[in-house]
């Protein structure tokens, strides 16, 4: 046992750290600072530094453009990344298709689709969820009937994620409504986001912000050689996919990004005549949050060390159920911290009409952003399975109940 | 990084985890309770004879050269059947105080007596008036020729009627609540002047009062350098938190354990209640307050041998509010799930949520170490 960092371990974040610095556009990172999210442009270009350095396919093998990085290594790059503050990886492209692509897919389509996803070429949507499966995926209804090369797909997704960003969507369909177990009649096939028939629908969440939509199927053809392994068996695939290490789920870096703003920001604001920093109250509750940060911070190297060790061989850890249960309560802790530091600025949207109106007013900007990230956070115990769906993982998994 | 115990650390924690399975059932130890002295004496020449007493003391010491990982191991295990020996204050406590701060005489003469089972100390620095303030220290010690002459009192002594030796702090300049000025004297047990009241504690243990008065000790029963006891304290302490977050997560495991095989076998509405998803969930969120309690005491363990003495206090201050919130919500979460069972003292859950609510507070509870932390911030 040794819990702290080797030396090289220490130099690696030194790297990562300096490299960051030295590369992250000024404009992305201003924005981010502010505690807005990046926009499409932002993740994009920073997508492309980092795969031009080779850090962006974070967990594939070198020969399709991975950095050979340990799991611990990869870690420590996320947690950079995100305290930088940095536009994350697409995880859609990085750390969902393409583990399944390394997993299931054929030579043409690794060849086709890996090089473009690491370079965000292509931006990747995920079309699971529908309006009657949520939590009960394997409900899910839109069909699609084989008619000689190509799949006839009729239906409709919800909450898919930066659908209007997408060029591709990864998607799973009925095949055989007539199989035994519902799971069984499932496929996983990939759909050019350009074939006529699909239309994408904004939903705006309470943020304000688009980023979840509708898309809806109508008669969209899809040639059976975009279809991942058997027909009928994308259930595994989906399985894989969401149980594939799940480690990096925590966004640990993203709630220690959080306090650090919320601790500069009690610097500028008032509590009784007193900066706000000065308050005991506030001072222990930031202090609860570094417990609970530490906490989960050890738990994230305990599972993925023993990741490395099992060379990811092993099924997934029923710890990630943990990770991620801790993981979004803290990211929903942090951004609660924000708001309440904002006190009365937490109300105004500081959108276009604010923006025109007055003279740059970084906390005001700041206040609103950081309430706007406490609004959409609100889905992280919802995305990914809900902390619900992961307590019950648990108590299957590791309780055996 | 790397979180595997070693294949000697799990041999050591296999032959431990053996003998506690055949000596220290929940009866059993109800029997060792009964004994005059509130534990096993018998236990205690086992533990000897496995080497365990010498755990931690190098081997010229008559130890084993372990650290401390492979004392939060083997207290992992002493949680998991609430081990009654004197364990915690002879070589956590007492053998961490002579292993920093004493001479190569001092350490001669005590750690082998200690390793083969011959020797058993307290420690005893808390007072009345103290609360968890280390700082806080009447007690004095004067000069009488070359020794010293020890007054006041002491109080809640883990084994107090047990040691042999006791590890007393004592003023020897500076007023109360300064660092300086404290200075740490082996006392002889048996000495005259000292007076010892024991009894029994909420944990099942036994704890002592120990009044001093008009206490002579000579220069040599010094440890470490007059007036420069707190720097020693802190050591001990620090190590007395690892080690007994290293116990919390025995004893949240056990609790753990029970409740799951309580809640299989327990039917109402003519189903297990653990087939319910709200019972299910709570074993849910004990099991992961079990493991985020387990990071924090491995961050404990591992701290305590960082040089820097502030990143070593801030961690340590971390890791025992983690591990004090953590042993706190699975024992009443425990007894909980068990209901009216979980209330009675014949069943065993009651006590180790008891020993978790001991440890919680032993030393500063989170409370006092969330203070200590939010002073840090920004």
């Amino acid at each position: 046992m040794d819990l702290r960092f080797t030396p090289e371990e220490l130099a690696f974040r030194e790297e990562v750290r300096t490299f960051i610095r030295e590369n992250l556009p000024a404009d992305t990172r201003d924005r981010m600072k502010l505690g807005h999210p990046p926009r499409k442009e932002d993740t994009v270009r920073w997508q492309r530094i980092l795969n031009a350095k080779g850090w962006a396919a974070l967990s594939w093998p070198k020969e399709w453009g991975g950095p050979g990085w340990t799991a611990i290594q990869k870690m420590i790059f996320l947690e950079e990344n995100l305290m930088a503050p940095a536009p994350e990886l697409l995880s859609f492209n990085i750390t969902m298709l393409g583990p399944v692509l390394l997993q299931f897919g054929t030579e043409e389509q690794k060849k086709r689709f890996l090089p473009r996803a690491a370079n965000l070429d292509d931006w990747w949507c995920q079309g699971f969820s529908e309006p009657g499966a949520g939590s009960d995926l394997a409900s899910l209804k839109t069909a699609a009937k084989l008619d000689g090369d190509h799949y006839v797909v009729n239906g409709q997704k919800i909450w898919t994620s930066t659908a209007h960003n997408a060029d591709w969507c990864f998607l799973l369909v009925r095949t055989d409504p007539n199989a035994r177990k519902r799971q069984e009649g499932i496929s996983f096939l990939l759909v050019d986001m350009k074939t006529p028939g699909i239309t994408v629908r904004p939903i705006i969440s309470i943020d304000g912000s688009h980023h979840l939509n509708e898309v809806f199927f109508d008669d969209v053809k899809v040639p059976v050689d975009r279809r991942i392994h058997a027909e009928n068996k994308g259930w595994d695939v989906a399985k894989y996919l969401l149980g594939n290490e799940r480690t990096g789920i925590a966004r640990l870096g993203k709630s220690r990004e959080r306090v650090s703003s919320a601790v500069s920001m009690a610097r500028e604001v008032n509590f009784g005549g007193k900066p706000l920093i000065e308050d005991p109250m506030f001072r222990q509750r930031v202090a609860q949050l570094q417990v609970d940060m530490k906490a989960l911070e050890i738990t994230q190297y305990r599972v993925v060390s023993a990741y490395d060790k099992a060379k990811g061989a092993g099924k997934p850890d029923p710890l990630s159920s943990v990770l991620k249960v801790k993981g979004t309560e803290l990211l929903q802790a942090t951004s609660e911290l924000t708001v309440d530091v904002a006190g009365p600025y937490a109300t105004p949207i500081w959108a276009q009409e604010l923006e025109a109106m007055n003279e740059p007013d970084e906390l005001m900007e700041a206040s609103s952003a950081g309430t706007g990230g406490y609004l959409m956070l609100r889905a992280a115990s919802i995305y990914g399975g809900t902390n619900e769906i992961q307590k019950n993982i648990l108590t299957k998994a590791v309780l055996g109940l | 990084m790397d979180f595997e115990p070693s294949d000697d650390q799990r041999l050591l924690v296999e032959s431990v985890t053996r003998m506690l399975g055949d000596t220290y059932s929940f009866a059993q130890r109800k029997t060792y309770m009964a004994l005059p002295e509130g534990y096993s004496p018998a236990i205690w020449s086992q533990f000897a004879e496995q080497g365990l007493l010498g755990l931690p003391f190098a081997e010229e010491y008559g130890g084993f050269g372990g650290g401390a990982q492979e004392v939060m191991l083997v207290m992992q295990a002493f949680g998991r059947v609430l081990v009654l020996e004197p364990y915690f204050p002879t070589i956590v406590l007492g053998g961490t105080a002579v292993n920093v701060a004493g001479s190569a005489e001092q350490k001669q003469a005590i750690l082998p007596a200690i390793a083969e089972g011959s020797l058993k100390l307290a420690f005893a620095h808390n007072e009345r008036q103290a609360r968890y303030d280390l700082t806080d220290v009447v007690t004095t010690a004067k000069r009488n020729g070359s020794g010293w002459v020890l007054d006041g009192s002491k109080t809640i002594v883990s084994h107090g009627e047990a040691a042999d030796k006791i590890i007393v702090s004592a003023r020897t300049g500076g007023d109360r609540y300064d660092e300086d000025g404290i200075t740490l004297f082996l006392v002889d047990a048996t000495a005259s002047g000292v007076a010892r009241r024991g009894y029994l504690s909420r944990d099942d243990t036994r704890a002592a009062d120990i009044s001093l008065s008009n206490v002579s000790v000579s220069a040599a029963d010094v440890l470490g350098e007059v007036g420069k006891g707190l720097p020693i304290i802190q050591r001990v302490i620090e190590a007395g938190i690892a080690a007994t977050a290293g116990e919390t997560v025995g004893a949240m495991e056990a609790m753990n354990e029970m409740t799951l095989e309580y809640s299989k076998t327990r039917v109402q509405f003519g189903n297990p209640i653990g087939s319910y998803q709200v019972v299910q969930h709570r074993l849910a969120d004990m099991f992961m307050t079990q493991e985020q309690g387990r990071s924090m005491a491995m961050l404990a363990t591992m701290s305590i041998d960082n040089p820097d003495q502030a990143a070593r206090a801030h961690d340590i201050a971390l890791a025992k509010v983690g591990i004090g919130q953590a042993g706190r919500y699975v024992s009443q979460s425990a007894v909980q799930m068990h209901g009216g069972i979980g209330m009675t003292e014949e069943y065993a859950v009651g006590h180790y949520f008891r020993r978790c609510m001991v440890i919680e507070r032993l030393f500063g509870d989170p409370a006092y170490y969330l203070a200590r932390l939010a002073a840090e911030v920004g």
